[in-house]
């Protein structure tokens, strides 16, 4: 009886983590729709279509490179060095520009850049077996001073209009600017990669347990080489679009956006130590973080310091609420056993025993 | 960095009988060769430095040299505690910005404050910061990164908070405030002294107190810690509050050094000191490393950055170089400890076939 025992106790878990991860995207629209209301009622500026773009554009690169970094988080690595390829990535576009390069060269070489930026961290962590939190705030020093190294601290700003349009203007007339269009193709790419493709069960099987992941025959090291590309090609893209959204390129671009990034991931549902997680969380969870931003800085009478304040207790609480509920549900739970008589509570009892 | 290794080896040939001793002993030696390796690089950057340019070793840059890296090295050391733990702590270089302009407001509305309790003020400040950390890590169980994160930002926007977009001027503080981030005793600079002993005490004890090696217990096993009767849950607790009270001294010394101080003071520290660790050989995923270490990593990347300064190497590359010191920095320890697996491995299985 015992395995018998064992396996309804573990599919109850799964079953009831499933259930938890299917209502941790509910919950985030929740809060979502929660901000939204009290945003409105804070300033009536707050639900227009104006509000929306700027909104959405101000947040257009943290909510890229978030994308890719939540598959490196799924896979129970870390990349800190995000901003800083983004701003490498900015500074080889004004040095190329500068040179006479016509930009639709340009782009492509920014975002091969990147790739090899996360290459290097990809050899570094994969390779050598270095902890990716300790190299990638390594490369995070380096790539940012390889930024400063090619550009300086002088800045191009007479990026052809056209392109500059581009990616500062609306889509078809509409009041969605295009770099959230990029986004939407962006998310619903990574989405189908991680949800829908063995490369992407392979992403989930590897941050769930990678001993287990290297037995079942997954190429574990090649995997989080692709996933380190991604995260580095993505952030150069990043990179090139802050720089012509801005119509400014220049090496001190996306200061601290690594950590925006890594709290948009964790505030989705990401576990920070691998294994779970959706895009459609951190798509939701990016629009909880616009539209708090968006809210406080239009409200009157509230410093827009706060924000940084309601950021930080949202990331911690995302965590830490779902930990108290489960230890309240333990302690319920071992409470209101004995009531069932005494077969079930010495099941119990014995079920419950490895987990404490 | 593993020739000193060798030739420390050589001149003793086991004499110890029993492997188990000898291994002991390669451990230990390893462990000082890791600082031996910092002190090395330190030395070779200074002599070199110093040929190349003779002002780097005069009294008034080398004095300098040590300010600079006082306050990173304090922080280091609380640092070291909380990494040995396998946790880590970014939320310090808020801390330091909450304390250094509570200090700075404190003495411009009150210049008779005496500076110790100042000191104890930033100090206790620093402590709660921290016990909130450690209390979310572990009654919370929130991974350390997460809730530090939080509190980054959190502990960072209470102080835009309270400065309101003001700064602290250093024409409004005491100099007898001032003189601490200035003047010496006996040739010592103050804001060095102050990190010598954070260095000492806490090194002392983490290497000979049983409260000290239970850090390291938790560390290389955390659940043969709980196993073994330590407290695993208050030891983090512990490592949280004083690194975070070791943050709040940083932001009082901050302030007596720099005068001016505002919201953003300390900003982007976390992650100056968590390479210093590193550098210093701490492991990132705990129970091995020292603050010796540590404190002299901090001193080591504050050197470089003199250097490349002195030398006049353009001011862009500094930032790269220490990315890339950083990671040669984490590959090296890599490499040594991976090689002082190897040859425990063999001496064990040496005894052990005979």
């Amino acid at each position: 009886m015992p395995p018998a025992e064992t396996e309804t106790a573990t599919t109850t878990d799964r079953s009831a983590a499933r259930e938890l991860l299917g209502r941790w995207e509910v919950l985030v629209a929740g809060l979502l729709l929660a901000t939204v209301i009290v945003g409105q009622s804070l300033s009536s500026e707050f639900l227009t279509a104006d509000s929306f773009t700027t909104a959405s554009l101000d947040l257009s690169e943290v909510a890229l490179i978030a994308l890719a970094l939540a598959l490196v988080i799924v896979a129970a690595e870390i990349d800190l060095s995000v901003a800083s390829v983004l701003a490498l990535s900015s500074a080889v576009m004004a040095a190329l520009w500068n040179a006479g390069l016509p930009i639709e060269l340009i782009l492509p070489i920014c975002i091969g850049v990147g790739a090899l930026c996360g290459a290097f961290n990809g050899f570094l962590v994969t390779q050598l077996g270095l902890p990716s939190l300790a190299v990638t705030i390594g490369t995070l020093a380096l790539f940012r001073g390889l930024a400063y190294v090619v550009i300086g601290d002088s800045s191009v700003t007479d990026f052809p209009v056209a392109w500059t349009d581009r990616a500062f203007g609306n889509f078809a007339g509409t009041a969605i600017p295009n770099t959230m269009v990029l986004f939407a193709i962006l998310a619903v790419a990574f989405g189908v990669l991680l949800h829908a493709t063995p490369f992407g069960r392979s992403v989930f099987a590897i941050g769930a347990n990678v001993e287990a992941a290297r037995f079942s025959g997954l190429r574990v090291k090649r995997v989080k080489m692709w996933l380190f590309v991604m995260s580095g090609a993505v952030a150069a893209l990043a990179g090139v679009v802050i720089s012509l959204r801005n119509s400014t390129a220049a090496a001190n671009v996306g200061q601290g956006f690594e950590l925006v990034a890594v709290a948009a991931v964790v505030l989705g549902g990401v576990s920070i130590f691998g294994g779970k997680g959706s895009i459609l969380g951190v798509v939701l969870a990016l629009g909880l973080l616009g539209a708090i931003q968006k809210s406080l800085t239009l409200a009157e009478g509230i410093s827009s310091y706060w924000v940084q304040i309601v950021i930080g207790t949202l990331l911690i609480g995302s965590v830490l609420g779902p930990n108290l509920v489960r230890r309240a549900r333990e302690a319920r739970g071992s409470s209101t056993t004995p009531r069932r008589g005494p077969w079930p509570s010495r099941r119990a009892a014995t079920t419950n025993a490895p987990q404490h | 960095m593993s020739t000193p290794a060798e030739s420390a080896v050589a001149p003793q040939p086991a004499i110890g009988s029993r492997s188990g001793e000898r291994a002991r002993r390669i451990t230990e030696i390893a462990f000082r060769v890791r600082e031996l390796g910092i002190v090395l690089a330190l030395g070779l950057l200074i002599v070199v430095t110093g040929i190349l340019e003779p002002r780097f070793v005069g009294a008034g840059s080398l004095r300098n040299l040590a300010l600079n890296a006082a306050i990173i090295a304090i922080l280091a050391v609380g640092q070291t505690l909380v990494i040995l733990t396998r946790n880590i702590d970014i939320s310090v270089g808020s801390i330091l910005g909450l304390s250094a302009f509570m200090a700075g407001s404190l003495l411009s509305n009150d210049p008779g404050l005496p500076i110790p309790l100042v000191l104890a003020l930033g100090m206790g400040l620093g402590g709660a910061c921290g016990l909130l950390n450690g209390v979310l890590v572990t009654f919370g169980r929130v991974p350390a990164l997460v809730v530090t994160l939080g509190t980054l930002y959190i502990f960072r926007g209470l102080a835009f908070l309270w400065t309101d977009g003001r700064q602290v001027n250093a024409e409004t503080l005491p100099d007898r405030f001032l003189n601490l981030g200035t003047d010496s005793l006996l040739g010592v600079p103050i804001l060095v002294l102050f990190a010598l002993v954070v260095v000492l005490v806490v090194g002392q004890c983490l290497r000979n107190l049983r409260f000290g090696r239970e850090f390291y217990a938790i560390g290389s096993n955390p659940e043969a810690a709980r196993l073994a009767g330590i407290r695993t849950e208050r030891r983090v607790n512990t490592a949280f509050v004083i690194s975070g009270a070791l943050a709040g001294l940083g932001g009082v010394l901050f302030t007596a050094r720099f005068g001016t101080v505002d919201a953003t003071a300390g900003t982007g520290y976390e992650l100056t000191v968590v390479a210093a660790a590193v550098v210093g050989g701490v492991a990132i995923f705990g129970g091995s490393g020292s603050v010796y270490g540590a404190a002299l990593g901090a001193l080591l990347l504050g050197s470089i950055t003199s250097a490349l300064i002195v030398l006049r190497v353009d001011a862009f590359w500094q930032m790269a170089a220490i990315g890339a010191l950083l990671v040669l920095a984490i590959a090296i320890d890599r490499f040594v400890s991976l090689r002082l697996e190897a040859a425990l491995r063999q001496r064990s299985s040496r005894r052990a076939t005979g």
